[in-house]
């Protein structure tokens, strides 16, 4: 069963500059897909459409089932609350909140109560390794440690697709291969992951890359 | 697929928590509501103490007092009231108690050594042994004047009458009409008759014997009861003068009093509008802070709709906090506007009243401003694209 699926997806800005130019894309359920390709070749639009932030000029997408042209910005809201988690290269984490309710808020889109909220956060991070670190306020951890809060928060609410945009980029080589490693056991775990990266290293040592150019798919 | 609705305590927790990061910019801008709603609260606290005490004083003092004085003829000459004016009175159903005075044409002085033009502004009065009951007043020192002690060179000093002179006790002499009287009591303040404090009062045969005076009276003070007020206020100047009504003055001291009261409230309307204005800029400050903080955390609303916030969930966030931010700044104003009410009323001996609407009104105030600055910057933070948040660096 597919759970990413473009097809002919083009984006256009202000009418004439071409990021994407015709995308097809099916991801199986559980795969672990690595989208390379340097900087302008519209893998960051393709990560956006993906996680529906942003929509196609023209082509569809169905993201877990559900088609995004045919949602509005509520119903895509509530898609991303419960289909899709997401990492960025800078971490997004509130300033001066634990690392608990960093990750708790993670949840907070869901209707899940805050109690509820807090034990599954708690036993988020314990999964990222950081089970110790609870009430560690952002300022007081290392990057590598930051990335993987991150890592716990889009991941607390068990969506069945995780996005991460150059989730090492900014990190050293340990804490990137710590993070790589977290990636890796929730793949085996059964969630689907595409990594955003123009890392070749970190490309080939996903089982699968879907390389982008020029706003196309290369084969 | 619909969206999971955010509970309202966390609709307060993420607003709050807004806040929690930026305590200074918090304090300073909730400092400009605070300072608006302060002054309100305090000028409207202020004038209800005043006229509280006000009311208070007049519910002790009563107010079916009514005085009647001689007024003019219709010549403009000084009208003079019949010598029998008081009896008539007294005959008049409803009232209890009625009294007069009478201005005799003498000063009093200290001593003979000074000069007669110096009068302190203190006037000779004969009095009916009656006045002190009328006007429910006491004698600070000494007793009042009786039947026995009417007929004799004796005087009782007004309050103000016996500061001025400055004496201080009973059983000195003081000089009126070429001749020495004693003085035997010293009358307390008596607020409905501020004549009385500033007057020597002797009785009124020793008046016409020894001072020249004509017997004829020139103010009378009558108490009824309290719902008779208005048919006596009526029948009052046929009584005492029926043969010249027109030249009779009637009022009602207690009047003054009560027009103080409604008074109190009336001049403070600048000084809210002053306070409003305060509230305004601290609304603006809000607002403007509010903006700031939107332009600011363009990252955080990305990161939020990345984690499934609706459009209207932003929203409600940027509005729950600017709310916090202004009831904040209201709460802490309606605290010190309180204080300042309570320090000042109790340095001036008043009761201190802060009206409950008061408080409501501000409460209320804070709200809408609190919304109508944050709506702008909330519906900025909720059109903000997701895309367009997140890649800001």
């Amino acid at each position: 069963m597919s759970i990413i699926e473009l097809r002919g997806v083009t984006k256009t800005y202000n009418g004439h500059v071409h990021a994407l130019r015709g995308v097809d894309l099916t991801v199986s359920s559980g795969e672990l897909l690595a989208i390379i390709g340097p900087s302008g070749s519209g893998k960051s639009t393709m990560l956006q459409i993906i996680g529906t932030l942003d929509r196609p000029t023209s082509g569809t997408v169905r993201i877990a089932g559900h088609s995004v042209l045919d949602l509005n910005d509520r119903q895509l809201s509530a898609l991303r609350a419960r289909h899709l988690g997401f990492v960025f290269q800078q971490f997004h984490l509130s300033p001066g909140v634990s690392a608990l309710d960093n990750v708790a808020d993670g949840l907070l889109y869901s209707g899940t109560p805050l109690r509820v909220r807090r034990e599954r956060a708690a036993a988020a991070l314990d999964r990222v390794g950081l089970g110790h670190r609870l009430d560690h306020k952002p300022n007081q951890m290392s990057g590598g440690e930051q990335q993987r809060v991150a890592v716990a928060r889009a991941v607390v609410g068990d969506p069945p697709l995780l996005l991460a945009d150059e989730p090492t980029g900014n990190l050293d080589s340990a804490a990137g291969a710590e993070v790589l490693k977290i990636i890796k056991e929730l793949s085996e775990a059964g969630t689907t992951i595409a990594i955003i990266t123009h890392d070749n290293e970190i490309a080939e040592w996903c089982p699968r890359q879907v390389r982008v150019r020029d706003g196309l798919v290369l084969a | 697929m619909k969206p999971a609705r955010l509970s309202l305590p966390d609709v307060f927790r993420v607003g709050a928590s807004g806040l929690r990061a930026r305590p200074t910019r918090v304090i300073l801008s909730a400092l400009g509501i605070a300072i608006g709603i302060a002054t309100m609260i305090a000028v409207i606290g202020i004038s209800s103490s005043s006229r509280e005490q006000l009311l208070r004083q007049l519910d002790k003092l009563g107010t079916n007092m009514l005085t009647v004085s001689a007024g003019n003829t219709v010549f403009g000459e000084p009208a003079k009231l019949p010598v029998e004016a008081v009896d008539m009175v007294a005959r008049i159903g409803p009232v209890s108690s009625a009294s007069a005075t009478g201005t005799a044409p003498a000063t009093v002085r200290r001593t003979s050594h000074i000069d007669e033009a110096v009068t302190s502004g203190i006037s000779v009065q004969a009095a009916t042994t009656s006045l002190l009951t009328t006007l429910e007043g006491g004698v600070a020192k000494g007793i009042w004047l009786n039947d026995a002690t009417s007929r004799q060179p004796a005087v009782v000093l007004g309050a103000k009458a016996a500061e001025r002179l400055g004496i201080t006790r009973t059983g000195v002499r003081v000089w009126m009409g070429g001749r020495w009287f004693t003085v035997i009591g010293i009358l307390n303040p008596t607020p409905l008759a501020p004549e009385i404090e500033r007057s020597a009062l002797v009785g009124f045969p020793v008046a016409e014997e020894l001072l020249g005076f004509d017997g004829h009276p020139t103010t009378l003070y009558e108490r009824s009861a309290e719902e008779a007020v208005e048919a006596v206020r009526d029948v009052l100047p046929r009584t005492v003068n029926p043969e010249h009504p027109n030249e009779v003055d009637v009022s009602r001291p207690s009047d003054a009093l009560a027009a103080k009261a409604a008074a109190a409230g009336a001049f403070t309307n600048l000084l809210l509008g002053l306070g409003a204005v305060a509230l305004l800029v601290g609304g603006v400050g809000v607002a403007n802070t509010m903006v700031i903080s939107v332009l600011e955390r363009r990252r955080e609303i990305g990161l939020r709709r990345s984690l499934g916030a609706t459009r209207g969930q932003v929203r409600i966030q940027f509005l729950s906090e600017s709310l916090l931010l202004s009831a904040l700044g209201g709460v802490a104003g309606a605290v010190l506007g309180a204080l300042a009410t309570i320090g000042y009323a109790m340095s001036r001996d008043w009761p201190p009243v802060v009206p409950p609407w008061a408080i409501g009104g501000a409460v209320a105030a804070t709200l809408v401003i609190g919304t109508i600055a944050g709506l702008y910057p909330a519906m900025r933070a909720a059109r903000l694209s997701p895309t367009v948040a997140l890649s800001t660096t």
